[in-house]
């Protein structure tokens, strides 16, 4: 039983469906366009499983102008159109609707581009985030925000949801690596916005953009910043007896003015659920770890690590372990990423996304455990705790209706306690479908109408992604 | 143009702004947001009935060195901010170019000047421009109502990022009223590595290859000859615990050697370095000429140099040969001649400095292409319908 509302479909454009298809099917080339039920059903929903729709149709366009066309048709047939990169959004922020035609990227995935004087890479939207490290991984350069499913998401969904990843407390996250892109709108114009040079010379477009969820046009291509890896990394494990002390420990580390490259946290359930996957050496008799890797040249790493390890002892830390080679700093790292899939396995899971302030987290983490118990569930949290950036994963049987409402209930809790610290709904998940109707939670009408009319601006009649950031109701028109 | 009949409000609080701004709406009245003045030649001059200072609105709104973020009022004096900051050993990331040089102004850089520019310096190459430290802010739209977006935390896409779109809008969508910031930690200590006669190509050639190098570079910059010595000089700068800044300083000069590199400064002299290049101070005098701000891909840097021509009267080149920095003649037609420069190349051109009349009759910034013209009217309307704020500052009628 879903708790998230969703649209009823048009009968006016469900009835108008074989002449809308033809138009589609006249603007792309054979086989880029999905219309039998069977093969839609691969694109009825994304990583927030638990909600499916089936699409009017699948595009898979092959180049910008296509995508631009179509746009301009869907605009011109009054058709509902839904962005998909990869599929891989934990907030539903790809998930269609019976109205709507998605447009798939996955036929966009070139790398255009690769320039290392300048250092940045031209890409087509469809690429995914890991394929652009790969290619200039050889010449010592990577992409720096690198999301826990790097391996299939695509830089067009990393610009939809603003994405960030472990690493992104010294590199920043997507908005502040993208320099350029190309943008179709809906009424099929072609937009160009930054390049291989830094900055704006007029509005902040690219900021703009950057985390906007498909509500404003789809993202093409884009111009990425590639920087030098660092002479050498190292991830160090910190077992701690509590939550609580843990939480202290990173407040502590950032109050100190160091800046880890990354700074993961497991509770003792993340610990086991990873460790039984990935075979790394967590400590298991831990309630809870910090993967905290620095980098940089050896006298970088030795001085940062001598001041945090200074620090976890003055928190209690119980256990610390040094990676002592490559292939040991690559299972600490495989463990982290595979959480949420290795949590899959043992159960069906929520993952909730909120961020507080970092010296809240102790506090967050109590409250964290308090909530969840008191829906009679279970908590894995697994989060980038540098940045305050929550991850719990709560526990739930997704063939239990009263479980699941009860897993949605106790996510909504927790995110409102986010906000309620000083943080926000979505760190870098975005807000979809799954938060929407929490938003009246971080911003009162005013603030959420200004940011209805700019959207408004780019598509007046609420075309692109429409189920999507904004709740339902009271919707601003241009 | 600061018109000495035209009339200053200065709201004591948001509140009081933002009805300050429903009664200009109401009355047909524009404004004109003014902070400590030393930016005042950015952008086109002001065309409005009306002064709206952020004087009244100061102070610092929070400060929390354990989450590295502080938030102020827009008309908080940077000065302020960065005092209070340098006591725990923190700073703004981005290093934000003082214009007073340049300008031959006298007023204390604002909070809210530097939000409207995305004033940045030097430092923005690693660690990035004002707009990727500024994470919230509050403003007062030209409807009067207040407006937030964005928050105290670095991890943040709920919602469209109107923070962002604020930051370097020069004021044309509202009066921002606070902003918040990351923070950095102030580094242990600096070290710059100096290379001497490079012409242009090569010390370009010679800033990338150190940026594309895992030595953590935070300044890459060329000078001509005439700006402080006889010769051209090329700059790199490291940052960060001692020991750190000794072995990378060392590692670039092996790097560099080929080119020359055999020199470093340290300490006060390399600080005082950073700053004339982060403020354009070569640029200053002769005050007449017009100043340009061009920011491009690095390695076109001196080609568009060698395209300018003539029309170049100084020139020099920061963040890796990727911005340059030129001045001309004040006149439209060697405005003409940057704008015919750059097309090849992409990028944009800003007119940072020049006479009210010049900068009235010709574009400030890069001209927009019709589709981003008609999105930047709407999102202008989408904030201030009336056109209360900052009329015409960005682009004539808008």
């Amino acid at each position: 039983m879903s708790q998230i509302a969703f649209p009823t479909p048009e009968p006016g454009i469900l009835a108008r469906r074989d002449a809308i298809l033809a138009g589609l099917a006249a603007l792309l080339p054979r086989g880029s366009l999905i219309t039998q039920s069977e093969e839609c059903r691969a694109f009825e929903t994304d990583a927030l499983t638990a909600y499916r729709r089936a699409p009017l149709a699948v595009a898979l366009p092959t180049s910008t102008r296509e995508v631009a066309a179509v746009l301009r048709y869907c605009r011109d047939a009054g058709v509902y159109v839904v962005p998909r990169g990869a599929g891989t959004s934990l907030s539903g922020g790809a998930i269609p609707q019976e109205d709507a035609i998605v447009i798939g990227l996955s036929k966009m995935s070139r790398i255009l581009e690769i320039n290392l004087p300048d250092r940045y890479a031209r890409v087509e939207a469809g690429v995914t985030n890991l394929a652009i490290s790969e290619a200039v991984m050889a010449e010592g350069f990577f992409y720096a925000p690198d999301p826990s499913s790097q391996l299939a998401c695509t830089i067009g969904g990393n610009i939809g949801m603003n994405s960030g990843g472990a690493h992104c407390l010294k590199y920043g996250v997507t908005t502040n690596n993208v320099l350029g892109l190309t943008m179709a709108t809906i009424d099929g114009e072609i937009i160009e916005l930054g390049g291989a040079h830094l900055d704006s010379g007029g509005l902040d477009w690219l900021g703009l953009m950057v985390g906007s969820e498909g509500q404003l046009g789809i993202v093409t291509e884009a111009v990425v910043r590639l920087l030098r890896s660092a002479e050498g990394a190292r991830p160090v494990l910190f077992g701690f007896d509590s939550a609580e002390a843990a939480g202290q420990c990173v407040a502590a580390i950032i109050g100190a003015g160091l800046i880890p490259v990354a700074m993961e946290y497991m509770d003792r359930l993340a610990i086991e659920i990873c460790e039984g996957f990935a075979h790394a050496g967590y400590p298991l008799d831990v309630e809870a770890m910090l993967i905290i890797e620095v980098e940089g040249c050896e006298a970088e790493m030795e001085a940062q690590l001598a001041k945090i390890q200074a620090i976890a002892k003055s928190h209690g830390v119980k256990i610390v372990r040094e990676s002592m080679s490559a292939m040991e700093s690559a299972l600490i790292w495989k463990g982290r990423k595979s959480a949420f899939g290795a949590t899959g396995r043992i159960a069906d899971y929520i993952c909730m996304d909120g961020t507080v302030p970092t010296s809240r987290l102790p506090e967050a983490l109590r409250r964290t455990g308090e909530i969840v118990a008191s829906y009679g569930l279970r908590v894995a949290n697994v989060f980038h705790a540098g940045d305050g950036n929550m991850h719990p994963l709560v526990l739930y049987n997704v063939n239990d209706e009263a479980e699941q409402a009860k897993a949605e209930a106790a996510g909504n809790d927790l995110l409102k306690l986010c906000v309620d610290l000083g943080g926000c709904l979505t760190g870098e998940h975005g807000v979809g479908i799954e938060k929407r109707d929490l938003m009246r939670h971080q911003f009162n009408a005013e603030d959420l109408a200004q940011q209805m009319r700019v959207r408004a601006v780019f598509d007046p009649d609420w075309r692109l992604n429409p189920a999507k950031v904004f709740p339902l109701d009271g919707r601003v028109p241009a | 143009m600061r018109r000495s009949g035209v009339e200053a409000l200065t709201p004591g609080s948001e509140t009081e702004a933002a009805e300050l701004v429903l009664e200009a709406r109401a009355k047909g009245r524009k404004l004109d947001i003014v902070g400590g003045g030393s930016r005042a030649g950015l952008g086109r001059p002001p065309e409005g009935d009306a002064r709206l200072s952020t004087a009244g609105l100061r102070g610092i709104v929070f400060y929390e060195p354990a989450e590295m973020v502080i938030c102020a009022q827009a008309g908080t004096p940077l000065a302020e901010v960065e005092a209070v900051l340098a006591q725990r050993g923190q700073m703004l990331p981005f290093e934000p170019m003082d214009h007073r040089r340049l300008y031959g102004t006298s007023g204390e850089p604002t909070i809210g000047g530097l939000v409207a520019g995305n004033i940045s310096g030097p430092r923005r190459i690693s660690a990035g421009a004002a707009r990727d430290a500024m994470i919230g802010l509050r403003l007062v739209n030209g409807r009067g109502e207040i407006v937030k977006s964005g928050g105290r935390v670095m991890k943040n896409v709920t919602g469209l990022d109107l923070v962002k779109l604020n930051c370097g809008a020069q004021g044309t969508l509202g009066l921002v009223t606070q902003a918040t910031f990351r923070l950095l930690p102030k580094p242990e200590c600096e070290a710059s590595l100096v290379i001497r006669r490079l012409e242009d190509r090569r010390a370009i050639e010679a800033l990338s290859i150190a940026l594309g190098s895992p030595f953590s570079v935070s300044g890459a910059a060329h000078i001509s000859a005439g700006m402080g010595r006889e010769f051209p000089r090329t700059f790199l700068r490291v940052e960060g615990f001692r020991s750190s800044v000794d072995y990378r300083i060392s590692a670039l000069l092996a790097l560099l050697a080929p080119f020359g590199a055999k020199h470093a400064l340290e300490g006060e002299e390399s600080e005082r370095l950073w700053r004339d290049i982060g403020d354009a101070a070569f640029l200053a005098t002769p005050s007449e000429a017009a100043v340009w701000r061009v920011s491009l891909a690095p390695s076109k840097g001196a080609d568009f140099i060698e395209k300018v021509g003539a029309h170049a009267k100084a020139h020099f080149y920061d963040w890796g040969g990727g911005l340059v920095w030129l001045s001309s003649e004040a006149s439209a037609e060697a405005a003409a001649a940057v704008r015919a420069a750059l097309s090849p190349f992409g990028g944009h051109a800003t007119l940072i400095r020049a006479p009210n009349e010049l900068r009235a009759s010709i574009d400030v910034f890069e001209p927009l292409s019709a589709p981003l013209m008609r999105l930047s009217k709407g999102v202008k309307a989408s904030f201030d319908p009336a056109g209360v704020f900052n009329f015409a500052r960005m682009y004539p009628g808008v």
